[in-house]
């Protein structure tokens, strides 16, 4: 026995230490932890225990020690005097006195959570050897233990805790039998139709089923070997779980004279006819219901514990709706309210998919959910449980209950966010931060970007902002600047390239100046980009419009220096190439060599100043691991090594690569080449993939990427040679170049399109476009230059300059 | 009295390419320099505060420097971020004078 040392705080003596007693302690604990003086008695003679999973000791996913709740030794850290095993025996309501078997406990408020008892109903051959009740650890315990060796076992009870148990039955290897008298199985939570779906569901798993039948007896003279049922018929039985509902315990207070109906009756406060007793769980009845759920007695628990604490001693109870989603014996059920208590003005929405044995009902009274069961699959339980709980009117278009239309599922959702979640992790921007900006008025994405950086990393966040720009502001303004091709010139892109022509605008500064209406160095990226492929060697290349990865031709790193990245054809490179780099990183100290995800080697943390020796030292082109242009063609070893190969995966990959190497788009771009539909170079991610088929195929798909969004590319066409490949693929890559808007990735701009759209410009040439289209290509090859030549001759003042020291005069 | 600022000379016009910055470590301090499509010059702190990034790697945005790790931006004239929760930088007194660029930067 623990004690507890303080004497002279108000007495609070609790019955019952199941899942209500002890989960009123610690709301009470929560509430004021210095109190009471607290005594609990618990029936068990354990500390409490979570009896929802009660059938996980049986079926044996779980150890009984796993699901304790509070081990004795909380009860002692937190003062609390435990009679485990110890049984109450009387009260004196007058002494304020109870009773155990040879002991008294003084109380200054008394708490009954004395729970129920399992309902063992009055049929002969009830304490024959081998019949079980199913509601404690020990039952539990003692059912395992029976059933080693037996073959047979019946179950009476087929509601919720009957199916548990023939589930835990069925991993110890018996046949089991559930025995249930209504007309269909979980008639609490479910309807005919709903009860059948589920017979058929557990026939499935190998459990037999007898609904509608009355057990009459249960036969044997020691240990129980059959059972009988009303229309005479009879079947063995090595064993009997009986689970045929509960009983509360209320005797002990009704013995004292507290007024009991069917349990314990408790006001909106939980308190009893006597003011310093109350009661919890499954023992009260409140307002004429019992609960036999744990959610509503968490509800009742939290409230008595703010009454007793004086925390809000006007805190009521009002009664609980009872929803529950439960897994039962792998069948998945959600169940809210009654779906019996069906009247003649409700309307009632059902879906069956037998195929599936899925099942959905729903009971519509004044257009709330009044009830509904699930059965099968759980998609709308969430949305219904939600309307549910609220009393939330029902969509207008009933069948919405089940089908949600998507848009307004996400508002629900992102209202539901708390504002400390974190929408843009790029930027690492909470909801609060979003929510306060769109409440100061902006009320377009690029408006919440830039007060907020939301949505100005990676942009995969953005149709949160957007979500959130709905919900809060109650939409999203019309934004003119989504068509436009960049943020500073008010123009999309066709009439962009119009009056760049028209007015023979060939630097970006000229753009900016006629036609701009405002500067940041993202519209200038792309100002610069369209230039050069509309103006090719007329372009003005002005270096202030670049990046400074495109300044100095190499990625920038977060301490400032850069990496370099040679171009690897393919992914494909030469003993003496791999000699070369490691000389150059050995020379250059370079802290990290990288393998990258596209079949290169990065060279990380290179000075700028260092940049121009270590490119003439490597001697290989520029692997433009930095602007937006093509990046690598990734392959497998294809028809060459593989033993799977279909077909030369690394020649057309490096056929590729040598052709588009240098080709600049409105975002990276990544190709891939297998030489099998195993697809080890992960084709199907990228903004073109290219897989070889049986036969001599090869397929080409445009329109992925594994990047902050994934998206698996859509088939363009087949072709027969390297040279068509070839061909449809410069085609596409042109189309996407001078087609997209500014930073618009191939995931986002085939959709737009649609890639039957793609397909008929692409392949089939309805626009006629596509010799058009060949030459710009031809032209594009023809001009590529390596920038890493300008390691020779720097093209301004101080491109690859280190800071300059300048000494502070001496006084 | 000691003064409290000084006027060092740092490199020539030509020595700045049109809109693009140069980095200087003045007494050791960071500084990043530009040459505006203006004109103008302007020198501020080398280093964001946000997360160290050089600024003279950064781009000019008209009078604004904008950084090239996280595009935070600072008015090259005064230094102040355009992020509420970010603070500014320090920008100083610049000069041309016969092709020769000045800065005016505090002794201590």
């Amino acid at each position: 026995m623990i004690r507890a040392l303080h004497p002279q705080k108000p007495k609070l003596v609790v019955i019952g230490n199941g899942m209500a007693g002890a989960r009123l302690l610690e709301d009470v604990l929560a509430c004021d932890p210095s109190r009471f003086d607290i005594t609990v008695f618990g029936d068990e003679p354990y500390g409490n225990y979570n009896r929802i999973l009660l059938s996980n000791v049986l079926n044996g996913t779980q150890d009984a020690k796993e699901i304790f709740l509070n081990p004795l030794a909380w009860y002692e850290e937190n003062g609390i005097t435990l009679h485990a095993g110890k049984r109450v025996t009387k009260i004196d309501r007058e002494a304020k006195l109870v009773y155990a078997e040879d002991f008294s406990v003084e109380y200054d408020y008394l708490v009954f959570a004395t729970g129920s008892k399992p309902f063992i109903p009055p049929i002969p051959g009830t304490p024959l050897h081998g019949v079980f009740a199913f509601r404690t650890l020990d039952d539990c315990r003692n059912i395992a233990e029976y059933a080693k060796g037996r073959k047979t076992a019946v179950v009476i009870g087929g509601g919720l805790l009957g199916l548990e148990a023939a589930k835990g039955l069925m991993t110890h290897n018996v046949e089991v039998t559930v025995v249930e008298m209504s007309p269909w199985l979980m008639s609490v939570q479910l309807d005919e139709a709903g009860g059948k779906v589920l017979g058929q569901t557990i026939a499935n798993l190998g459990i037999k089923a007898r609904a509608g039948t009355v057990t009459k007896e249960l036969l044997g003279h020691m240990n129980v070997t059959g059972v009988k049922f009303a229309d005479g018929s009879e079947i063995p039985a090595d064993m009997v779980v009986i689970s045929a509902g509960i009983r509360p315990n209320s005797e002990l207070a009704k013995e004292c004279g507290i007024t009991c109906d069917k349990a314990i009756v408790v006001d909106d406060q939980l308190r009893t006819n006597d003011p310093a007793v109350f009661g919890v769980g499954e023992c009260v009845q409140h307002n004429g219901m019992i609960y036999g759920l744990v959610a509503p007695l968490w509800e009742q628990t939290k409230v008595l514990a703010k009454v007793l604490t004086g925390a809000d001693a006007t805190a009521t109870y009002t009664g609980s709706k009872i929803a529950t989603k439960l897994k039962v014996m792998g069948v998945e059920l959600a169940s809210m309210g009654r779906i019996n208590d069906l009247q003649p003005t409700d309307e009632v929405v059902q879906f069956s998919e037998p195929a599936r044995q899925v099942y959905w009902k729903a009971i519509i009274r004044d257009g709330k959910v009044s009830a509904a069961c699930l059965l099968g699959d759980l998609a709308p339980a969430d949305d219904l449980m939600r309307l549910f709980h609220a009393g939330a009117p029902v969509p207008d278009r009933r069948l919405e209950l089940f089908f949600t239309a998507g848009s307004a599922k996400k508002e629900v959702s992102l209202a539901d966010l708390p504002d400390s979640h974190q929408i843009c992790d790029c930027n690492g921007v909470c909801k609060g931060t979003i929510v306060t900006a769109i409440k100061g008025g902006k009320c377009t994405v690029p408006a919440v970007g830039k007060a907020t950086r939301a949505g100005t990393g990676c942009g995969s966040c953005k149709t949160l902002v957007k979500g959130l720009i709905e919900a809060v502001a109650g939409g999203v303004k019309a934004d003119p600047s989504e068509s436009w091709f960049v943020a500073a010139v008010p123009l999309d892109k066709p009439s962009l390239v119009a009056e760049v022509k028209a007015r023979g605008l060939k630097s970006v500064s000229a753009v900016l100046r006629e036609l701009g209406a405002g500067d940041d160095e993202k519209s200038r990226n792309g100002l610069a980009s369209m230039l050069k492929s509309i103006w090719g060697t007329e372009y003005i290349d002005e270096r202030d419009s670049r990046f400074i990865n495109d300044r100095v031709h190499a990625n920038i790193q977060k301490d400032g220096t850069f990496s370099v990245i040679p171009r690897i054809y393919g992914g494909i490179t030469t003993a003496e190439d791999l000699i070369k780099i490691g000389h150059v990183a050995k020379k250059y100290a370079v802290p990290m060599v990288k393998f990258t995800g596209g079949q290169r080697i990065d060279l990380l943390g290179i000075r700028k100043e260092d940049l121009p020796g270590v490119w003439a030292d490597l001697g290989m082109p520029s692997g433009h691991a930095y602007t937006k242009a093509l990046r690598t063609v990734k392959t497998c070893v294809g028809s060459e090594f593989c033993r799977y190969g279909t077909n030369d995966s690394t020649g057309l990959g490096i056929d590729l690569e040598k052709r588009f190497q240098g080709f600049e788009f409105p975002a990276k771009v990544k190709l891939a080449v297998s030489g099998c539909p195993r697809n080890c170079a992960e084709s199907t991610v990228k903004d073109v993939g290219v897989i070889a088929t049986e036969g001599g195929e090869w397929e080409v798909s445009v329109g992925g990427a594994a990047g902050a969004h994934v998206r698996k590319t859509e088939v363009l066409c087949r072709v027969t040679t390297k040279e068509d490949a070839l061909r449809v693929i410069g085609r596409f890559l042109i189309y996407y170049r001078d087609n997209a808007k500014w930073l618009e990735r191939t995931y986002d701009f085939v959709p737009r399109l649609g890639i039957e759209k793609v397909r008929e410009i692409i392949v089939n040439d309805a626009l006629g476009i596509c010799a058009a289209l060949d030459v710009e290509v031809e032209k594009t090859v023809a001009a590529y230059v390596d920038p890493w030549l300008e390691r020779d001759q720097p093209v301004y003042a101080g491109q690859f300059e280190d800071t300059k020291r300048v000494p502070l005069p001496v006084l | 009295m000691t003064a409290t600022v000084t006027r060092v000379q740092l490199c020539t016009l030509a020595d700045l390419p049109t809109g693009l910055g140069r980095g200087f470590e003045v007494g050791g301090r960071p500084i990043a320099v530009f040459l505006g499509r203006e004109g103008q010059v302007f020198a501020v702190d080398g280093k964001c505060p946000h997360k160290s990034g050089p600024l003279a790697d950064g781009m000019l945005i008209g009078e604004q420097v904008v950084c090239p790790l996280h595009a935070f931006r600072f008015d090259g004239n005064s230094g102040a971020c355009d992020q509420e929760s970010v603070c500014g930088i320090q920008a100083y007194a610049t000069e041309v004078r016969d092709g020769t660029v000045f800065v005016t930067v505090p002794l201590s």
